[in-house]
Order: C-alpha cells, then structure tokens, then sequence
C-alpha cells in the first residue's frame, strides 16, 4: 500500500535460510590460515568422523587469538597449536618451560593437550638461496654485516616475544624500519625481490619451491614449536575414542612427512583434506570421506553464503538504524549521542572487531563466524543509514513540514505520509551505501571462517593461487555492481515519482 | 471566531508579538498588514498554533487553543502559505486528499467534494493528477486553496497567498480569489504586505508595526482618519511607489 512496504520485498531473499548449518555438529574442529594447520585438522576431522561423531571443520581462522578466544568460549573443542606458540605468546611472560609446566597451565582454562605429535615447525629467517649465496650468509649473525637489506615479517611475528624485537636483540641486528606484513604475501615479496629477508616455517613446503635458505639460528633464540592438538577437557567424556585416536598420533608425523605433506598441498594442488585422508590410509588404514571439490558448487555456497551475510545484517540495520535516525532528527538531544556512537563503531578496525565479538555472541549462539561477521556487518552498517535518514529528514523545508502541522495530520501519519517519503531518496543512498559497504565488507567472512567469498580469498592468498583468490574476488565484484544496480531499480520503485521530476511547469 | 487576548510572543532578542487583543469577526476578510518584521505573520501562526504564544490566549469559536487540541481546531482552519506548500511528492489529488483520507472519508465522497473545489477555484481536472512540480505558480496556489477548503472549514488562514506569483497571474487571481470569499461567505483571515490587496480583500485592516496593532479598521479609516502619523506614513509610501511606476509610465 504505502512506499515504504516494498523495502522488505527488496531484502526478502534475507529470509531464506542460509542453508549452510544443516544439523549442528556434536564437534567442532578450528584451524589457522596457512596449509599445516589445515591439514592437521583435517586429520582431526576425519579421525572424528571415523569415530561416527558429525563433525565440522571451521577452517583458516584468522589468527592463534582468533582461535584461542574460540575454543575458550567453546565454540571449536580442539585445534592444532605449537607449543612455542603457547609459551611465547599466548602465555606470554609468564615463564612457563616445558610440556609439563603448559599442561598445568592449560589446565587452569578447562583445556588439555596431546603429546608432541612430532613436527617441530619452529621459525626460521630465510632468504633466496642466490642471494643469500651472493652475499655468503649462512647465519643470523651474518645479517649484521648487511644492514641495508630489507627485513618484513609476518604481523604475528613482529608482536611475538620471541620475534623480530627478541631475535634483533639477541643477534645485535642493525635493520631499521622493519615492518610487519601478511605472511602469504612475504613470499611473494621474497620471490619477486620486493623484500629479501623474512621469517618462515620450517616445514614450509614454498621453502624448496621458492629455493630460500634457512639461516642458521647460531644463538638458538627460537624455542621449539612442536605441534600438539589442543582441546577443551570436556571433549574426553564427549568423544573418548577419538581423544585416544589423537593420542595414537603422538610422535608419528616428524618434519619431512610433514613438509612433504604441505607440498602436496601447495604445490601438487590437492586438497588438504585427500592429504590428510591419504596420511591415515597409509599410516592407520582408515578410510576417510574426502569432500569432493567442485568449482561451481563452491561458488554457488559462496555466492549463497555471502548474499545471506549481506542481507541478514542489511535487513537489521535498516529495522535498527532507520528509527534511530528518526529519533536522532526529532529529539535535539539525541541527535548527537547517537551519530557519535555509530560513528566510533565505524572507526573500530574491522579484523580487531571481529576478535572483540567472538566471546559476547558465545553466550547466544554456538555457532563460529556467521554470527560473528553477521554482526560486524550490521553494526558498520549503521553509520551509513542513520546519517542520512538524519540529514534527510532535517532537510525537509520548515515550510512542508508546518504545512504538515497546519492540516491537523498526527505526528505519525506526518512522519510516515509526509516526512519519510521526503527523505526516501536520501535514506535509500544511506542504505545503497551500506550495502556496496557490506558486500566488500563481508569478505572479511574468510578469515573467520563465516563463508563466503571471503573463503576463497583467504584461501587463495594462504595457497598463493591467484586462481582460488579470483573465484572469490571476481563475483565479489560482479555483486557489487549488480547491487549498484538494483538500488538503480528500487529508487523508481520507492522515490516517490513527484520527488523524480525535474522542477518548474 | 478569533479573541486573541494579550498575546505575545518574542524569538530571541526580538519581541515578535506584544501583548495584541484582537477579535475577529465571523463571516468577514480580516487583513493583517504592515511592513516586514512587523509580526504579521506571526500573529497569523500563532492562531492555528503553529507557534504557541509566551503569554495570553488564544480563543477560536469559544474555545481555548491548547497543544491537546490544537490538532482538532486545525481541521477547521485552512491555511494556505506563500508558495503553497505543497508537498512535491502528491499528486494535486493526494495532496487535497491528504487529510480527507486520513479520516476515513470513502473515495466517493472525497471525488465529490473535489468536483465541487475544482469548480470553485476554476482548477482543470486533469491537472489533480499532476505533481506539483508540473504545475504552474497560479495552478499550485489553487491546488493549496482545494486542500485547505477540503473539509469545508470554518476559517481560511492565508499567509500571502498571492506573494510569489508574478504580477498578471496575480491580479487575476486576485479578482477570483475575491469571488471564492464572496462565494463561500467564510471567515477569512489574510496576510499581505501590500496595501492595494488588503484593501481589495479587506472589510477590517490590522494595521501593525513592531509587533503591536496601530489601527484596526475598515480601509476607508486608514486613509481619512490614521490613528497615528505612522499610519499616514506606511500610506504614502505605498502610494509613492505607485505613483513612481505612474510616473515612469507616462
């Protein structure tokens, strides 16, 4: 009937289900954002589905912080960690050595741990094998004698206390201005002569592609990384079998396995999951399930997943944002409490955003990503929509609006009748914005774990495989002009055609 | 119709309205006049209570004007402003219609009570299904004039109806204007600064300055006998700008 009833017609598709989360899993398995990591959970996931547990594997997760804060507020049971990871940063400063010292202290937080399953995928500092040849560095200490050389490490390391601020004080190293960078793109700058020194994985698969060399770590700075699973103490009453499974693993994967194994992955091109699958064919005789890959089914859940995301927390926003808007620009002394608010939450950065909400929307849903980057797209989208219903409606002309007021229209029928329609263009631009926003916005998704096209990003990035990377970042784009579109469309549909015309008889 | 009793009303630093008694009769053109600032306008708002006065009364039909029912006393004033104030996303139609809808009246009665308005302010039909923006200065003002006649009210409110029409359309939509009032035999209360209009329209003329009535009366009393030189003085000037324009004619 009135205008404003079609906008839902427009963001109806955020009603269908997302059709993702089918049943929930009796378990979840986490994951970081780089091939070693996946393919240990994958070894998880098809230990557990062995053992007839429904499992879901919620992978490349951001950060150890991202995976920490999860598996603490439960939403994944277990994940693969190192155990320098443990001492040197997420227990960082607090002196604990050893395996006996970590298991007392995960214990204080409801969590245990396996034993050392057998890699030790400590840091390295690398370089190009040619290079560093040129220029006869063998050892860390050698770096002293070439201060001009340019040093990028992975943003993790940088912070770490056994990274670049620990390793540059205990080798007396003279770079300066070395910065932090995405690990997945060190490589690329490392191969490409961008940067020339950086700090790697030792089981790293790209080490042998990319013909780097490890540096000799003469001083022994780097503490051991030994890969160990990490999982809430619950799981042992949940799922005895499988904790005794993850048990049995215990010293049988060491460095060359492992490093073998990432190469399958990174530069054979299988996925980690047959990797995986293949490992315990050959080491336990277990047959495992490995999900079939299928480009166009990939892009369809994706394309789903994504579109879902968009329009779940659009939908929100405009039901939240619009009616602030309106109380922003009826009652003066709102006006300023709410646009500074939605304000400061534009200016949270979007990643530390994602990290904040993990263990407030523990307590309401059990579920990891969706909910979470649901959210932070719904509260960026705010800013955008109650401004302009703001402006749009302060910038009705005092004369309508006492015009209004002089046919004796209730409040009510004045704002829906008179004042809404006025702003409508504005408050569609508002909400136009928000969603070209959102539909970039979302991609973050990928890093923790929501879907999306996010997924293939990260994933390509993490693989170096502009190929995966465009199969998210292609349709992105594409959606976000189809979008562009169609608000071209919903502005003949909601605009009023009197507000369309151009002025004068 | 109207007892204004001591009312005022100041913005600021400026005292718009100064404790002004005025009573308007029922059934007669009532013109507020004088020059700008003078608080014409004002007194005009302050009767349908667009604005609500610091201090005194304002009475219509018997009734005091109150924020709790205001919105009631409206619906039997019609106002009309300077450019119409039209709202440009209505058609003419949805605009005249606006509040006749909201009360519930039936498309049958509210298509006869058009006809009726569109006969009266010599409006082409066609034209009720155009939007604001696709019709003439003149056009607008008779589309303003059917939403503020829609409910047949009481009283017409009109803040210089005519101000932002240039000058042929005016003169003709002045002499129709006249016809309307004389037509509807209704309570009519006008805004103009130009003195010609109010004494056209005019069978009372308030004449104010500073925010206080100088003389109330009809024309004829302004000219032969001015309360105050003042009065004599906002005379002459008019008459002086047209004997200019005379003047340059010849």
């Amino acid at each position: 009937m009135t205008w404003l009833c079609r906008i839902p017609l427009l963001v109806g598709l955020a009603l269908v289900p997302p059709g993702l989360a089918d049943e929930s899993p009796s378990m979840r398995t986490g994951s970081k954002a780089f091939t070693e990591s996946l393919i240990l959970a994958e070894i998880v996931a098809h230990l557990a589905d062995n053992e007839g547990l429904e499992v879901e594997h919620v992978n490349g997760l951001g950060g150890t912080r991202l995976l920490w804060e999860a598996l603490l507020a439960g939403q994944i049971d277990i994940y693969p960690e190192y155990t320098g990871t443990m001492t040197e940063e997420i227990f960082a400063g607090q002196g604990i050595h050893g395996i006996a010292a970590l298991r007392t202290k995960l214990a204080e937080y409801g969590l245990k741990m396996t034993d050392p399953i057998g890699v030790n995928n400590t840091y390295v500092i690398g370089m190009k094998e040619e290079l560093a040849a040129r220029l006869s560095i063998r050892t860390i200490s050698d770096l002293r004698e070439h201060p001009d050389l340019t040093l990028r490490f992975s943003n993790e390391f940088m912070k770490r206390a056994d990274g670049w601020g620990a390793l540059a004080q205990r080798y007396q190293l003279p770079h300066r201005d070395v910065r932090g960078l995405e690990h997945a793109l060190a490589y690329e700058a490392l191969d490409k002569g961008v940067i020339q020194v950086t700090d790697l994985y030792a089981t790293d698969a790209k080490i042998r592609k990319l013909q780097l060399r490890r540096l000799q770590d003469n001083r022994n700075h780097f503490p051991e990384y030994h890969a160990v699973f990490v999982y809430r103490a619950e799981l042992e009453q949940r799922a005895p079998a499988l904790v005794a499974a993850l048990h049995s693993l215990e010293a049988a994967i060491d460095d060359t396995a492992m490093t073998n194994m990432n190469a399958r992955v990174e530069l054979v091109g299988l996925s980690e999951s047959q990797v995986a699958a293949d490992f315990l064919a050959e080491a336990r005789g277990i047959q495992s399930r490995v999900r079939e890959q299928s480009v166009v089914r990939d892009i369809a859940r994706y394309t789903l997943e994504h579109l879902h995301m968009v329009a779940v927390s659009l939908t929100a926003a405009m039901l939240i944002a619009i009616p602030l808007g309106i109380v922003a620009a009826r009652k003066a002394r709102f006006a300023q409490p709410i646009l500074g608010v939605v304000g400061i939450i534009q200016t949270v950065p979007s990643i530390a955003l994602l990290v904040l909400l993990i263990r407030p929307i523990s307590y309401f849903s059990d579920d990891l990503g969706y909910p979470q980057a649901v959210v932070a797209l719904f509260l960026y989208s705010l800013l955008p929509i109650v401004r302009n219903t703001y402006t749009g409606l302060r910038g009705i002309s005092p004369h309508l609006h006492e015009s209004a007021v002089a046919l004796g229209l209730p409040p009510w029928v004045r704002l829906w009748r008179i004042e809404l329609p006025l702003a409508s263009r504005m408050i569609l631009a508002g909400v136009k914005t928000a969603t070209v926003m959102n539909v970039g916005f979302a991609t973050l998704g990928g890093f923790i774990g929501a879907g999306g096209y996010g997924e293939p990003i990260f994933a390509g990035i993490r693989l170096n495989d502009y190929g995966v990377i465009l199969q998210g970042a292609v349709p992105a784009a594409v959606l976000a002009l189809i979008v562009q579109g169609l608000f071209e469309v919903a502005e003949r549909v909601i605009v009023p055609k009197g507000l369309r015309l151009k002025s004068g008889a | 119709m109207f007892d204004l009793r001591s009312i005022s009303k100041r913005y600021d630093a400026t005292e718009a309205v100064r404790a002004i008694d005025l009573v308007v009769e029922p059934e007669k053109t009532t013109v507020l006049i004088g020059p700008s600032g003078c608080g014409k306008s004002t007194l005009l708002r302050l009767m349908n209570g667009l604005i609500r006065p610091d201090a005194g009364s304002v009475q219509f039909e018997g009734e005091t004007l109150l924020p709790e029912n205001a919105m009631q006393l409206r619906r039997k004033m019609g106002y009309v402003i300077q450019d119409g104030g039209l709202f440009p996303h209505l058609t003419g139609r949805d605009n005249a219609a606006l509040v006749a809808r909201h009360l519930g009246w039936d498309a049958k009665r509210i298509t006869a009570r058009l006809d009726e308005l569109i006969e009266l302010t010599h409006f082409p039909a066609d034209g009720l299904d155009r939007y604001p923006a696709q019709l003439s200065g003149g056009q607008r003002q008779r589309v303003s004039l059917m939403r503020a006649l829609m409910l047949d009210p009481d009283v017409l409110l009109m803040d210089e109806p005519l101000g932002a029409l240039d000058p042929m359309i005016r003169s003709n939509l002045q002499a129709e204007l006249r016809t309307i009032y004389r037509a509807l035999g209704k309570t009519v209360v006008m805004v103009t600064h130009d003195l010609g209009e109010a004494g056209f329209f005019g069978d009372t003329i308030v004449l104010m300055r500073e925010g206080r009535i100088v003389q109330v009366g009809p024309f004829g009393d302004l000219l032969n006998s001015p309360a105050e030189a003042f009065v004599t003085e906002f005379v002459n000037a008019q008459r002086g700008l047209l004997g200019v324009s005379e003047e340059a004619a010849q």
